[in-house]
């Protein structure tokens, strides 16, 4: 287990006290390794995000970088580890400064941790990262808003990787661009992780996106971990009801399939956090509910009938794609 | 690799957004006429003598009420000196009340509302009730309460009118300033620096503050064309300059007495009050929407 | 109600065999100050009843202008229908007049919006506003028009309808609000529904549940609807046709099985490609190079063509290839679209 680069032990954040964003999540990012982790908006996916590169401080639990606490570290030691774990942000409108050239934000890692590049080589830096996202580095002149969405989030990649990091973390990075931009950048990431050995957190509501990057898949509802393992194991052979109607709710590109696959349509919409339902938190909406979910909260666990992680009490592979 | 995905047709220059918003300014009319205007009272303040070579200190009581002639445009007043004259020299005197009273409730102003925009909660709390109090204060009677206090037996009262106008007007740049802080410091970009691990001085200085700047300076054009009125207003009613004293509130006052037998030297004064003022408020707005990021 | 629809009846031109709505070679374009933005470009489509037409595209394809033109909502300045016609049974609504118009937009064509929580009016109760169309165009008492507002939420599935109708816009979820949004919108019995992105804001399963209701409220009323929308899923869901917009001009317009089959145009086939599929993991996603054209310099002949592997030199050059009929019932306007088809 020597090559786990991330690792989160029962991770807690409530805000103002009561409303509990995120509520108790472990997880074990691997070298190389893109987990995906996928959830409606509400079930704590961003917090968890902010937690992990440290923009927000844990209630309680921990967030290991390479085994150091990153909750525990101060000044300059903090701001050490805080190079090995970066991120890219959803919205390439509002993630990069409107007043400050590209040069100056790709090149910004640099002046904070003066340590990394000499003063004279950090233009030819700044460069080289444009080059390798794929923009023109003779552009370091200009400003953000010159830049179409998707070269704007090529940007802010190209800035989450300045300081040569193992870890990034990548908040929703492909929802605000078009189809035809998604593409490009989702084969970006791909690259950049091959060449530099990066391991991802992916955090999306994009069930095919997610699918199609990620190694390993943890499905979020309401702060919690409901089940999780690897992609196939997820997307089919699916044993918690909410994976299962998730899934289920997400169009196919296929009009072939119009009419043959066994939706199954939640009904209401996602509780509070604030007032998170007793035991499972998902059984308010669930089918399979009986009395013990409402007493007794399950744990994220093989089961009998579930070979990877899940946490519910009925646990049961049960494909909806495969319905027909 | 070069970019394959840079169309031809994106401007290639690097263009800052103080840069596009120059180019909107560029063509609003507003915004010529305004800052043109300006420009006019701006000189008619430091170099009175270019418009007029009289001495609007000599007066001659045979003079009384005569109508125009020679260097003298709009005639005399009741104490027989150079309307114009007087109008001219009278805008160096409102003009500098003026700024010099921006400037320091600006200064106050900046300080307060980044504090509590920046530092939240205990702070803010604080600082925003203090704007509260001093919001609360009636303005005439604040100033006429202030002015009284401040200014010295024989002077001319410029000190006391600035001190004044500055400590009761700076709440509004405060707030601009503390909701414009509020608004920077909840983007994106910044969470993107403190995820770099930037200090807090650099996240003020170098994200929060550029992108928080402009309101605050729209907000100064407006103060500004307010305070010289403001200034005007206190001179109006005998707490503002006083003495010897020119400036467009002391020769309304004494003028509005005689209006009745002679209205030149009340109109004078006032058109120019009003110019000034409408112009610093008109480039004021213009400013503003030419940075206003909604139709970036 | 008799009264409204002899009102529209008298409509000059009406005629209830025509369509319900053709829109022919529609021109909008923007006159701003960096130059002229040509939104639509010549974009001709029709809609049956109880028909679901998807208009496909990306960000500034033009989509949405076209749906504010057909609406009649579309800002002027800067937008300015240069060309076309929009035909509702028969009659051009661009050239009726304004009384006339925001008749038919109230009463025949209706429109629900991406963002439902600013496309309410948030000082009044949902059930006022409601029961305020009722009022206004119908001529309901206060209590009829109350009741047929709680019938509507009903309609919708809103629960506990009775109650509900007293509470504000930001009370309810977005999901909710949507449903709200989806009842004003069909208060008035509309034969033309156009969503624009109605689910783009939502979550997935909340998405299914409008869509599945969207799609039920269709069939009772046998109403045509012109789903607008950049996401595949949910046009090979629930649409008939699909019309593909590229550069505010329609590519390929063909029945919703053909498409997804086999495209005849390379943007459609390249839209399809790029979306990720199950097959495909581990491999590169097909991208499209480059970006868009900017509206205020599309390029001349095929829009598409700085980004196409198909194009050849008639590609380039003006004028811009002609719909050309693929099958029945099926056009694209590509020059190569039997390579495109593979045959």
């Amino acid at each position: 287990m020597s090559d786990v680069v991330l690792e989160t032990k029962d991770l807690v954040k409530h805000f103002k006290g009561e409303i509990r964003a995120v509520d108790g999540v472990d997880l074990q990012l691997r070298r190389g390794e893109t987990l995906g982790v996928v959830g409606e908006s509400g079930c704590g996916k961003s917090t968890l995000a902010k937690l992990l590169v440290g923009l927000e401080k844990p209630t309680s639990g921990a967030v290991a970088v390479r085994g150091q606490d990153m909750t525990r570290l101060k000044g300059g030691e903090l701001r050490r580890a805080r190079r090995n774990i970066q991120m890219v942000l959803q919205d390439p409108y509002t993630s990069l400064n409107p007043r400050m050239t590209v040069g100056d934000i790709v090149g910004e890692p640099f002046e904070i941790h003066s340590e990394v590049v000499p003063k004279g080589k950090r233009q030819q830096a700044v460069q080289d990262l444009l080059d390798t996202v794929g923009l023109n580095p003779d552009h370091i002149n200009r400003y953000p808003h010159q830049f179409s969405g998707g070269q704007r989030q090529r940007i802010g990649i190209a800035r989450a990787l300045a300081l040569k990091p193992e870890i990034i973390v990548c908040d929703e990075p492909v929802s605000a661009l078009d189809v035809s931009i998604q593409a490009q950048v989702i084969n970006l990431l791909e690259r950049l992780q091959d060449d530099f050995g990066l391991s991802y957190i992916f955090i999306a509501h994009d069930l095919s996106v997610v699918r199609h990057i990620s190694d390993r898949v943890a499905v979020m509802y309401l702060g919690k971990i409901v089940e999780q393992g690897h992609d196939v194991a997820i997307y089919d052979q699916p044993t918690h009801p909410y994976t299962q109607a998730l899934l289920s709710a997400v169009p196919v590109p296929d009009p072939r399939l119009r009419g043959h696959r066994k939706q199954i349509v939640l009904e209401g919409d996602v509780p509070s956090p604030a007032n998170p339902p007793s035991g499972c938190r998902f059984r308010t909406r669930c089918w399979k509910a009986q009395h013990v979910c409402s007493e007794q909260e399950p744990l994220l666990q093989i089961r009998e009938r579930s070979p990877h992680p899940s946490a519910c009490h009925f646990a049961e592979i049960n494909n909806p794609l495969r319905g027909r | 690799m070069s970019d394959p995905t840079l169309p031809a047709t994106i401007d290639t220059r690097p263009r800052s957004l103080s840069g596009d918003a120059w180019d909107d300014l560029r063509h609003s009319k507003i915004f010529w006429v305004s800052s043109g205007l300006a420009l006019l009272i701006l000189l008619m303040a430091f170099f009175p003598t270019l418009f007029t070579s009289a001495n609007p200190a000599d007066c001659t009581l045979s003079r009384q009420y005569a109508g125009p002639s020679g260097g003298a445009l709009f005639g005399f007043d009741y104490q027989g000196c150079d309307v114009f004259a007087r109008t001219i020299h009278g805008a160096g005197n409102s003009l500098w009340v003026g700024l010099l009273a921006t400037l320091l409730a600006g200064v106050i102003g900046l300080f307060f509302g980044m504090a509590a925009g920046y530092f939240g909660g205990a702070v803010d709390a604080i600082l925003s009730r203090g704007i509260d109090i001093v919001l609360g204060i009636p303005f005439l009677l604040g100033a006429v309460v202030f002015s009284g206090r401040l200014s010295g037996a024989g002077d001319d009262g410029v000190t006391a009118v600035t001190l004044t106008l500055g400590l009761l007007t700076w709440t509004s740049a405060a707030r601009v300033m503390r909701s414009s802080v509020v608004a920077a410091k909840g983007q994106d970009y910044v969470a993107a620096a403190r995820m770099l691990g930037a200090s807090p001085a650099r996240l003020m200085f170098r994200h929060i503050l550029p992108n928080a700047f402009a309101p605050f300076i729209v907000v100064m054009a407006l103060l500004l064309g307010a305070n010289i009125a403001a200034e005007a207003t206190l001179s109006f009613l005998g707490v503002g300059l006083k003495g010897d004293a020119i400036s467009w509130g002391v020769q309304i006052a004494e003028a509005q007495k005689h209006a009745r037998v002679a209205p030149a030297p009340l109109i004078w004064p006032s058109t120019f009050l009003a110019a000034t003022v409408l112009a610093f408020i008109m480039l004021g707005d213009a400013v503003r929407d030419a940075f206003d990021p909604k139709l970036r | 109600m008799t009264d409204i629809k002899a009102q529209l009846d008298v409509l000059p031109g009406l005629d209830p065999r025509a369509p319900l709505l053709q829109v022919n070679d529609l021109h909008v374009e923007f006159r701003t100050r960096d130059g002229v933005a040509k939104a639509v470009n010549g974009a001709s489509f029709w809609l049956n009843p109880g028909e679901t037409l998807a208009i496909l595209g990306e960000s500034g394809c033009g989509k949405s202008v076209t749906a504010q033109a057909i609406m009649g909502i579309l800002e002027t300045p800067p937008g300015h229908i240069t060309r076309g016609e929009i035909r509702y049974r028969g009659v051009d609504l661009l050239k009726v007049r304004e009384a006339e118009r925001r008749r038919v937009r109230a009463n025949r064509v209706a429109m629900i919006f991406q963002d439902a929580l600013s496309a309410l009016n948030p000082v009044y109760t949902v059930g006022f506003q409601l029961a305020e169309l009722f009022r206004v165009h119908r001529g309901a008492s206060r209590a009829d028009a109350k009741s047929r507002a709680i019938e509507l939420l009903d309609q919708v599935r809103i629960p506990a309808a009775k109650s509900r109708i007293n509470d504000y816009p930001h009370q309810f979820s977005g999901g909710m609000r949507q449903r709200v949004m989806i009842a004003m919108a069909l208060a008035l019995d509309p034969e033309v529904l156009i969503a624009d992105e109605p689910t783009t804001a939502l979550d997935v399963t909340v998405q299914a549940q409008i869509m599945g209701l969207l799609a039920e409220l269709q069939r009772q009323r046998n109403m045509g609807l012109i789903l607008i929308t950049h996401d595949m899923g949910v046009v090979a869901d629930v649409a008939d046709r699909i019309s593909v917009m590229y550069a505010g001009r329609i590519v390929e317009e063909a029945p919703v099985y053909d498409i997804y089959a086999r495209p005849a145009h390379p943007y459609t086939r390249a839209l399809l490609e790029s979306i990720p599929r199950l097959d495909l993991k581990g491999q590169q996603l097909t991208a499209i190079r480059g970006l868009p054209p900017a509206l205020t310099a599309i390029p001349a002949g095929c829009a598409f063509h700085p980004r196409c592997g198909y194009a050849k030199e008639p590609c380039r050059q003006d004028p811009a290839p002609p719909a050309y009929a693929v099958a029945p019932r099926r056009t694209a306007r590509c020059h190569f679209f039997r390579e495109v088809l593979g045959e």
